[in-house]
């Protein structure tokens, strides 16, 4: 038990710098999910955190111990890995009880410690098997299960569902959370996959090109996305960014097409400044009205049974995207007055790409 | 060329290495190194002083029309060997690769060749054409034909070609049959369906596609009828009759251990790592394209 | 005959057709049996016959006689020999030090090469490398000397190590090694294993198809040597049986003890013949990976 700080850390490759300066301090117990597209740093953060990259600058604190330093034995740290990374030729049991026998600690603790694990995984029946006789899910577990008797100080996990297939993924995922629930052990875990993220995170760091875009829970990060970026990548489909103008009374912004959307909290000193708006697909509405809102040319009309999703285009040509929940309403070449739901716009700076605070 | 994760630590890769360069350094490094100081160096006759004398020692074996000679025989004999243990091999396992009955065990009663020494070999060819307690050697003479290789040249050419082949076929028997597996199915039935006959199919088909194995093998071959059929000479004819079947690695033996002339020695044997380090290096420049054997 | 009847698939002709790959192996196993089963069956009769060149093709009664006397005996009728059970053992114990030494030294420098990052790493890579266009029958009179000079003529030391080198194991290994996945080391950095422990508990283990394939291929090339230990050895105790074999026949008088020599090469082939055929599998796999 345990925390995690992480303190301005740095990683340079000669002149390149992948990661450029991250500060997050996680808590005793936390789950903290590190999000980002592939490239993004995210995994070589964890690997900087394990003791398997090098440090370039900052540092990295475990349980108040700054590990720049130590071997990845010596951190107190527990890992898990894409590929399971199970040790072919050993049996369940002994790929467990590995690291155990490594650190000297006794027979009977280690078959103590292994039975416990085995059970919570329900490996039990698989003990003597090799990894080859193992499905995919089960050897995650086992993989799982070699960090849980380390009883460490914290849980690093390195894309651990990444190779299962959907099914089995979805439920890992919630094996993953009930597990750290009970353990209650902090945990750094990192994925490419939103779904992961929201369910699994207690916070969620947005990695890209190295920076850290955000740092919140995942609601935070769904309904306040700190940068288009976020915005863009939280959220499924993405959201819709449009050009758009804050209008001169500051009170609205107005869209390509003309159309007017009432702020929620009026901008006065904003008044003329271009932005970027965004709007989540979920968020717009068929207007029934038919007032004040731009006409939608219907494209293409995806039915996926509990919802539907509608590529539209909006007069000036940009492409809009829809969600509604249910059967589909419209057809393709349908013109549709859509709005979106009150409080639901996002603005970003057209420049910097960062959020607009109310 | 090296993989990402590694292990830190200053002195121990050193430490592992150690053996393997010890020996590399003392038994190949050092002697070599020697043949190719001794080579340009002419020694009086006591071993006191050594003069330098550039290729002096090279342009006196090479205008030594015997060492020719030597260097004929040995061309010969090598491309003999290649060429009927390739022909062989690659008859027997375009057969045992046909989907017949029985394949398993053709290719386990074809293999174990492999593992007889070239001496063994040719002492077996022996027992068969010595011309007096060989069956086959004493049915040639009663037949008529005049044979005994201890006194004929070309007939001991023949016997040593012939052993040495014999022996190399299961070596060059496995390789091709690993070719012509990883060759695959639909290529020829492709061919077949386009037309083509059996034996059509294979010399247009299968054959050029088994080119990068061949040539793997003819240089493999050539290696070995330099190197290791110095025992099947050795146990057959002794270089004789005369210098009829006298490689090169032979007359090494003969000048520097036999007549123990160290100068025309590491002379020819710089010429034969020349030459090994040649084929080695065709062999290593062609080996990206070298068929992939599941 | 009708064109309906060859074209059929059962018909006469199509079955002899059919019939010709077999005649050909058949006669290609025969042409690598017979002579093998003309020595197995000289070594069961007496010298005088085989020296007449009046060998049957049917076994005789003298395999226990000439086999014992081969075995033990350092004299035969007309010469005085090394018992085979002596040069047997020389073999075993070249072989063996050849193919045990060869894997040793290769396994362990291409763990240095392939899992350690250091200075003058790939100009001992590349000196381990041109070992591969030397074999000994090249060099062998400037190694002899230098054999000579350490005062390794006639020991097992002088038979086996100047031959262990090998660049082929060390390529072998490290090919493989290259294959581990990373993810697999760093588990077991996590897991606390250092460097010689994650050799001894992971690798090696890892390893053992690989050793067990080279195993095979090298104690062949060992027991097989003949110019080396013919150099290295002058004593008739540490004769090896290869040798041996073409040291009594000599120039090849009818006047041999062919009994014994037949015998003798029975025993001389057995060993590695036996490799071959139980470990064939290791045996091919050996062969063709390192030669990739």
């Amino acid at each position: 038990m345990a925390t995690v700080e992480i303190k301005n850390v740095r990683k340079s490759y000669g002149p390149v710098e992948a990661i450029k300066g991250i500060d997050i301090a996680i808590q005793d117990g936390e789950f903290l999910v590190l999000l980002g597209p592939s490239g993004c740093g995210k995994s070589t953060l964890l690997r900087m955190v394990a003791g398997l990259e090098s440090i370039t600058g900052g540092q990295v604190v475990i349980g108040g111990r700054v590990v720049n330093d130590l071997e990845p034995k010596d951190r107190d740290i527990a890992m898990v890995f894409q590929n399971y990374a199970l040790y072919p030729h050993m049996s369940v049991f002994d790929n467990m009880a590995y690291g155990l026998k490594i650190r000297g600690v006794d027979k009977a603790e280690i078959e103590s410690r292994v039975a416990k694990a085995a059970e919570i995984l329900e490996l039990g029946r698989f003990l003597t098997r090799r990894p080859s006789q193992l499905s995919g899910g089960q050897r995650q577990r086992v993989a799982m299960g070699r960090a849980i008797v380390r009883e460490p100080a914290a849980f690093l996990f390195d894309e651990p569902l990444s190779n299962l297939d959907a099914k089995l993924r979805t439920q890992m995922r919630i094996e993953i959370k009930r597990l750290q629930d009970r353990l209650g052990i902090t945990s750094l875990y990192v994925t490419h996959d939103q779904v992961e993220a929201m369910t699994l995170a207690d916070r969620v760091l947005v990695m890209n090109h190295g920076v850290a875009e955000q740092i919140g829970t995942p609601l935070e990060v769904y309904q306040r996305p700190a940068s288009l970026f976020v915005a863009g990548f939280i959220g499924s489909p993405p959201m819709n960014v449009l050009d758009a103008v804050i209008d001169p009374s500051g009170q609205g912004v107005m869209m390509p097409g003309g159309a007017l959307l009432p702020l929620a909290r009026p901008r006065p000193n904003d008044a003329n400044r271009p932005v970027k708006l965004g709007i989540r697909p979920e968020h717009l509405a068929i207007n029934e009205d038919g007032l004040d809102t731009s006409p939608v040319l219907v494209e293409l009309v995806e039915a996926l049974g509990a919802d539907t999703v509608v590529y539209g285009r909006l007069p000036d040509g940009e492409p809009l995207l829809i969600r509604m929940s249910g059967l589909p309403s419209c057809t393709e070449g349908d013109r549709l007055a859509v709005a979106p739901q009150p409080g639901a716009l996002h603005l970003f700076d057209t420049a910097t790409g960062r959020r607009l605070e109310d | 060329m090296q993989r990402r994760v590694i292990f830190d630590n200053k002195l121990l890769p050193y430490l592992l290495l150690a053996p393997q360069v010890a020996v590399t350094l003392i038994f190949f490094i050092w002697p070599a190194s020697q043949a190719v100081w001794q080579s340009v160096h002419i020694q009086d006759a006591f071993g006191l002083r050594s003069e330098f004398v550039w290729f002096e020692n090279f342009t006196a074996i090479l205008s030594d029309p015997n060492y020719v000679g030597t260097l004929r025989i040995t061309a010969v004999f090598s491309l003999s060997v290649a060429v009927l243990s390739m022909a062989v091999a690659l008859l027997l396992a375009a057969l045992a690769d046909a989907k017949i009955k029985g394949a398993a065990v053709y290719k386990t009663l074809l293999i174990w060749p492999y593992a007889l020494a070239p001496a063994v070999a040719a002492v077996l060819w022996m027992f068969i054409f010595n011309p007096e307690i060989g069956s086959l050697g004493r049915l040639l003479n009663a037949m008529g034909y005049n044979w005994d290789y201890r006194l004929n040249g070309d007939q001991a050419l023949t016997m040593v070609i012939l052993a040495a082949s014999w022996k190399q076929v299961s070596y060059n028997f496995i390789f091709f049959l690993a070719g012509l597996q990883a060759i695959p199915r639909s290529v020829l039935e492709a061919a077949n369906i386009d037309g083509a006959g059996p034996v059509r199919r294979f010399w247009t088909i299968t054959f050029p596609l088994l080119s990068p194995t061949t040539f793997f093998l003819l240089v493999v071959d050539m290696v070995y009828a330099f190197c290791e059929t110095f025992g099947t000479i050795h146990a057959l004819t002794h270089g004789g009759p005369g210098k009829a079947t006298e490689t090169l690695i032979f007359r090494v033996y003969q000048d520097g251990v036999v007549n123990n002339d160290l100068g025309a020695s590491s002379a020819q044997s710089v010429l034969l790592m020349v030459i090994l380090i040649v084929l080695t290096t065709i062999q290593f420049r062609f080996v990206e394209r070298k068929v992939h054997y599941s | 005959m009708s064109n309906e009847h060859t074209a059929g698939p059962h018909s006469v002709g199509r079955r002899l057709i059919d019939l010709v790959p077999h005649i050909v192996l058949i006669v290609g196993v025969l042409i690598f049996a017979f002579p093998i089963y003309v020595t197995l069956i000289g070594s069961t009769w007496d010298a005088a016959t085989i020296g007449r060149g009046s060998l049957p093709m049917t076994p005789g009664g003298e395999a226990w006689t000439n086999y014992s006397q081969a075995w033990s005996e350092s004299h035969g009728e007309r010469a005085s020999y090394t018992p085979v059970r002596l040069m047997l053992m020389n073999s075993l114990i070249m072989a063996l030090s050849i193919a045990v030494g060869k894997i040793a030294i290769s396994i362990l420098s291409a763990y240095a090469v392939a899992f350690f990052r250091f200075p003058l790493r790939m100009v001992f890579f590349w000196m381990i490398f041109i070992t591969l266009m030397l074999p000994v029958e090249v060099r062998i009179i400037p190694t002899y000397k230098v054999v000579a000079d350490l005062g390794m003529i006639d020991s097992y030391a002088g038979l086996a190590i100047p031959l262990i080198a090998s660049a082929t194991a060390t390529l072998l290994f490290r090919q493989f090694f290259l294959t581990i996945p990373d993810e697999l080391v760093e588990a077991a950095k996590i897991d606390g294993a250092g460097p010689l422990r994650f050799f001894f508990d992971i690798l090696l283990p890892l390893s053992k198809t690989n050793i067990a394939a080279l195993f095979v291929i090298l104690f062949i090339y060992g027991w097989n040597q003949y110019l080396w230990p013919l150099l290295v050895t002058n004593s008739a105790d540490m004769e090896t049986i290869v040798i041996g074999i073409t040291k009594m026949i000599g120039t090849g008088e009818a006047a041999n003890d062919w009994n014994l020599i037949m015998a003798t090469t029975v025993m001389a082939m057995l060993p590695p013949v036996a490799v071959v055929v139980f470990m064939q599998r290791w045996f091919i796999k050996g062969l063709v990976d390192s030669e990739k």
